[in-house]
């Protein structure tokens, strides 16, 4: 509610306010450099992570307090962009972090055969494709309350693309409430609802259609193109 | 006999089942200082051992085309104190192939040297896979220098895996020189823990002298509290389509040092080696991911270095 973040002398996000409620997906699409994947990193709490102003609330409560870990055990996970690489961890130990959906079943569900997967390392042999659909098949095994999915669709091929909406369409029946951050429109018309960020601010939110609509028709009702370039 | 038992509880410890040493299809040899507690030779595999004054002296020959369906398994130790000094001198014939597996047990180290050379020749086309595997306990008071001189032939193959995560480090010194022949490949992999005031220090050379031979040192360290630890990971390429790559990674925490000296040398146009190291603590990326998780930020460390060790 109302978050303000400011690093390095720049204004990043100024007085952003979103709610996503539970079993809802929440599209958040914006130009790069708009402050979306920083959004993403206050609300899990990573490390330089603080608001300067304003509150984040999981089911009411403020969490700002909170380290990562606890943020995790109260149920808020997060996928990130460009996942890291674990030398010496196996797919199946990875999986195993979580105590919901058995390491062989959430692989299935991201369609990796686990015959084939889950002995492998969580290492640089994997291609980006495959890490990320990896990092998925863990956030299924910890069963989250809040999923945060920086740019899921990000270096995965056409085909596969289905499967991850099949990935998020799980989290959504489960109750989860999923904030869904995405350059893609295909993706983020299976969300609920969207807003477009543009200068650090929320400038738009409602149908993803409509919203999608908006930021492709190059207004931008903060800056005027002045920040985000967009127009 | 009586060390044979604290011996074989050691084994245990490092994931070893002791009975293998009850199989006759699997050939061994254990020896407590210089006395030599139990061994066995199987087809194919001529061991010849000499007693030092303060060590042994093990003959190890592997006859042309004998392709050892088991691991050989050789158990060095001593339980509290002394001097202990292995002699080892290995020869695969052309063709032959075998997986050693040298366990080196230390249990309650009060006052420990052991000191081990090696001399490998491996002929064209044998292959050897040796692992080392060191479990200390938990005093530090061990001295731990072992030395190898290793030729590999022609399209030959020599796998060597150090692994001491277990227990104190106290001091090492590992020094291994391996030339390399047309078409050999060779991949040198180091894993290490250092606590306290443990002192590490790896030395690894791979010449990489006979066309398209190719060689891989890979090194892992991590240190915790006052412990430090010099990496030297040298690789030539002096022949045509030689390769070779040195990868060094420490973690440290606390107040621990870490060194990482790759050297490349590459004298023919043909040939090309590269190298990369990296020091520093735990990334952080890695430790927020685990942490997102659920982990403590303990646990992630421990998941990330014993991932790095593994």
């Amino acid at each position: 509610m109302d978050v303000s973040f400011r690093t390095k002398g720049r204004d990043i996000l100024r007085g952003v306010s979103l709610e996503i409620n539970a079993g809802e997906v929440h599209a958040l699409i914006g130009t790069n450099g708009t402050g979306k994947s920083t959004l993403a990193c206050l609300i899990m709490g990573c490390q330089g992570f603080r608001p300067d102003t304003g509150e984040i609330l999981l089911a009411g409560e403020p969490i700002a307090a909170l380290t990562i870990s606890e943020r995790a055990r109260r149920g808020i996970a997060m996928a990130w962009q460009e996942p890291v690489r674990f030398e010496g961890v196996s797919v199946r130990q990875y999986l195993a972090l979580g105590k919901g959906t058995p390491p062989q079943r959430a692989l299935e569900m991201v369609g990796l055969p686990p015959s084939l997967y889950l002995e492998r390392m969580v290492d640089k042999a994997l291609s980006g494709g495959e890490r990320k659909r990896i990092e998925l098949a863990s956030l299924l095994t910890l069963q989250p309350k809040l999923v945060i999915l920086d740019e899921p669709d990000s270096g995965i091929d056409m085909l596969s693309t289905q499967g991850i909406i099949d990935v998020i369409g799980v989290f959504r029946n489960h109750g989860a409430a999923v904030l869904l951050i995405t350059h893609r429109e295909e993706i983020a018309r299976i969300a609920d609802r969207a807003s477009q960020v543009c200068g650090g601010r929320i400038v738009c939110t409602g149908d993803p259609r409509n919203v999608a609509t908006h930021y492709k028709q190059r207004v931008c009702t903060v800056c005027n193109g002045q920040e985000c370039r967009h127009v | 006999m009586s060390e044979l038992g604290p011996l074989l509880d050691a084994l245990e410890k490092t994931g070893e089942d002791r009975a293998i040493l009850a199989d006759p299809a699997i050939a061994h040899l254990v020896v407590a200082g210089n006395r030599i507690l139990s061994s066995r030779d199987v087809p194919g595999l001529d061991t010849a051992i000499e007693t030092l004054p303060d060590g042994v002296g093990v003959q190890v020959t592997i006859a042309e085309g004998t392709i050892l369906e088991h691991p050989i398994h050789l158990c060095f130790g001593l339980v509290h104190r002394g001097r202990q000094r292995i002699r080892m001198d290995v020869r695969l014939k052309r063709n032959a192939s075998a997986h050693i597996i040298a366990h080196c047990l230390f249990p309650e180290p009060v006052a420990i040297q052991h000191l081990m050379s090696a001399e490998v020749a491996i002929e064209d086309g044998a292959s050897l896979h040796y692992s080392e595997t060191h479990f200390h306990g938990s005093h530090g008071e061990i001295e731990v220098v072992p030395k190898a001189r290793v030729r590999v032939g022609r399209g030959g193959l020599y796998q060597a895996d150090f692994t001491l995560t277990t227990g104190r480090v106290g001091r090492l010194d590992i020094d291994t020189g391996v030339q390399a022949q047309e078409n050999a490949v060779v991949e040198l992999t180091a894993r290490v823990f250092g606590h306290q005031t443990d002192d590490i220090k790896i030395r690894e050379q791979v010449d990489l002298i006979g066309a398209n031979a190719r060689g891989l040192i890979k090194t892992r360290i991590a240190l915790e509290d006052d412990a430090k630890a010099e990496v030297i990971g040298i690789t030539e390429g002096r022949a045509a389509g030689a390769r070779g790559h040195v990868d060094c990674l420490e973690l440290i925490k606390d107040r621990a040092v870490a060194r990482a000296v790759p050297i490349v040398n590459v004298s023919h146009p043909l040939a090309k080696v590269t190298h990369e190291a990296a020091i520093g603590s735990v990334d952080q990326r890695q430790m927020e991911t685990l942490m997102a998780h659920g982990l403590t930020p303990e646990e992630a460390v421990d998941v990330i270095v014993m991932g790095v060790l593994k």
